[in-house]
C-alpha cells in the first residue's frame, strides 16, 4: 500500500465517527506517516479509539486502506509495549480471544470477568447484569459444541508464526 | 435474532442447516491482533460449509464481514492462504459463498413473494433502517447493497406496510466492538444515532446485526443516565418485524429479550 498518494483531502477525517473525540484524526495519521513520525502515533489515542468501521477506507479517493493502517499501528503498539491506552482495548481483545481459544466460541461471563479484573472497572455495567441474565442475553454456562480442537490449533500456530516473524 | 431468524426461515420455507462445530469468527479483536488469525478463525467454519457443499448464511454484520474478508484474503494473498492452511491443518481455497440472511430474503425469496405471505401490516409505523458499518464496508469485498445509501431493510419495511424513513445515519458506526472497552466513545456514537432516528420521527429502529442491536438497545440506559436523553426507542431485528407480519407468535421471536420494550411496535401491527 502506497501511503504517499494521500493528498490530505480529509474525507477520512470528515467521515470518521471518532475524529471529534480523538487528538489525532485519520488524515493527520497519514500525514505523520509521510513525515516519518510513526513512532509517536503508537502512543496516540486514535489507534485505540478507532472503531474499525472502515468509513475512512471506503471513502478514500486514492483507495488507501486507512483502517488497515490503523490495524498495523495497533499491532506495532502492542508489540513494542507502547503506553497503556485509555480503556485498555488490548486487554479486552486478549480477554475476548482467550475465551474463544478455550471454548471455540465467546463465553461472555468469563470474558467480562477477565476484562474487569484486568482493567479494575469492576462496577461498569453491573446494574444491567440481572436483566441480561434473566432475559438470557448472557449465558451462565460455557458454550458447548464448538470444534475446539481446530481453534486451539489455529491459536497455537498463529502464535508460533508471530514469534517467528 | 437467532430465534426470529429460525422462525422466519421456517415460515418462508427456507431450510437452514447449522454447521456442526462452528466456531467464533474472532470479530474485531481478531483483526486488531493478527492478520492470519483473523483469516483462519472464519476459515475454520467456512471449511465446514465447504464440506457440506452449502452456502454459508450469516445473520450478523460483523461475522458476515469477517467471513467475507477471510475469503478475500485467502483468494488474493497466497501467503495468507498458505499460513491459514498451516493453522487449520488443511487447505481452504476461499470459495464458499458467504451470504447475509437479508440477501437470502431479498434475492432468493424476493420482496413480492414475501409480500404475498404476509398476514399482518406495520400499518404505516415509521421505521428507521440502520445498517451500521460492517455489512456495507469494505464494499468491494462485501458487495452488499449501496455503501452510502443501502435500501435492503427499507425495501422489506415498505413491503410490510411500514414507512421507511429517509434519514442520515443508516451507515454510521455504533462502535459495537468498543462497547466495553471504550464505553464513553460508544455512548456518544449511539446517542447520536438513536437521537437522529428520534428526530426523523422513528417509532423504532430496524437492525440486522446482534452487535448493533444490543449496543443501540442497552446503551440507551446509559444515554439516559449520563446524557439525560430519554429516547425509549425500540431496536428490533428486521426478522422480528417480519415475523410479526408473517403472523408468527411474538413469543417465538425473542421479543422479550429486548431491553427497550417493543410493545408499541407489536401493538401497531394489524391484520392485513
Amino acid at each position: 500500500m502506497d501511503l504517499s498518494v494521500c493528498y490530505q483531502c480529509k474525507k477520512c477525517t470528515s467521515g470518521c465517527p471518532v475524529s471529534g473525540m480523538a487528538q489525532c484524526p485519520p488524515s493527520e495519521v497519514m500525514r505523520r506517516l509521510h513525515l516519518g513520525a510513526g513512532d509517536e502515533l503508537l502512543n496516540s489515542d486514535i489507534i485505540w479509539m478507532c472503531v474499525s468501521c472502515e468509513t475512512c477506507s471506503a471513502r478514500c479517493p486514492m483507495g488507501i486502506d486507512v483502517a488497515a493502517v490503523m490495524d498495523a499501528l495497533r499491532k506495532l503498539a502492542v508489540e513494542r509495549g507502547a503506553g497503556k491506552p485509555e480503556g485498555n482495548v488490548p486487554l479486552f481483545n486478549r480477554a475476548f480471544l482467550k475465551t474463544v481459544a478455550m471454548f471455540g466460541r465467546t463465553y461472555d461471563i468469563a470474558m467480562i470477568a477477565a476484562y474487569k479484573l484486568g482493567s479494575g472497572k469492576l462496577m461498569a455495567d453491573t446494574e444491567k447484569f440481572p436483566t441480561m441474565l434473566r432475559k438470557r442475553k448472557i449465558a451462565l454456562l460455557p458454550p458447548t459444541g464448538a470444534d475446539r480442537k481446530t481453534v486451539r490449533r489455529i491459536f497455537k500456530k498463529t502464535k508460533e508464526d508471530r514469534a517467528g516473524r | 435474532m437467532h430465534q426470529s431468524t429460525l422462525a422466519v426461515a421456517e415460515a418462508l420455507g427456507i431450510e437452514l442447516v447449522e454447521p456442526e462445530g462452528w466456531t467464533c469468527c474472532g470479530a474485531t479483536a481478531g483483526h486488531q491482533t493478527d492478520r492470519v488469525l483473523a483469516a483462519a478463525l472464519p476459515a475454520a467454519t467456512l471449511v465446514k460449509a465447504a464440506d457440506m457443499g452449502l452456502d454459508l448464511v450469516v445473520n450478523c454484520a460483523a461475522c458476515y464481514n469477517r467471513m467475507k474478508v477471510a475469503n478475500h484474503e485467502i483468494t488474493t494473498n497466497k501467503q495468507v492462504r498458505v499460513k491459514v492452511a498451516d493453522a487449520l491443518g488443511r487447505d481452504y481455497d476461499g470459495s464458499v459463498n458467504v451470504r447475509h440472511f437479508l440477501e437470502v430474503l431479498l434475492d432468493d425469496v424476493g420482496v413480492d413473494a414475501i409480500q404475498k405471505m404476509l398476514r399482518g401490516s406495520l400499518a404505516g409505523t415509521k421505521v428507521a433502517s440502520y445498517y451500521g458499518c460492517l455489512l456495507v464496508r469494505p464494499n468491494d469485498v462485501t458487495g452488499f447493497d449501496d455503501p452510502e445509501n443501502p435500501t435492503s431493510l427499507d425495501r422489506l419495511v415498505h413491503a410490510m406496510g411500514g414507512t421507511a424513513l429517509d434519514w442520515p445515519h443508516k451507515v454510521e458506526c455504533c462502535g459495537g466492538g468498543l462497547s466495553m472497552s471504550r464505553t464513553d466513545v460508544v455512548i456518544n456514537l449511539t446517542d447520536s444515532i438513536v437521537g437522529m432516528a428520534k428526530m426523523a420521527g422513528a417509532d423504532c429502529i430496524a437492525v440486522s446485526c446482534p452487535m448493533c442491536q444490543i449496543n443501540l438497545d442497552m446503551r440507551q440506559l446509559d444515554i439516559a443516565r449520563r446524557q439525560g436523553n430519554h429516547y425509549d426507542m425500540p431496536i428490533l431485528y428486521i426478522t422480528q418485524l417480519l415475523g410479526l407480519c408473517l403472523g408468527i407468535a411474538p413469543e417465538r421471536l425473542g421479543l422479550n429479550k429486548l431491553m427497550i420494550s417493543p410493545a408499541k411496535v407489536v401493538k401497531a401491527v394489524v391484520a392485513a
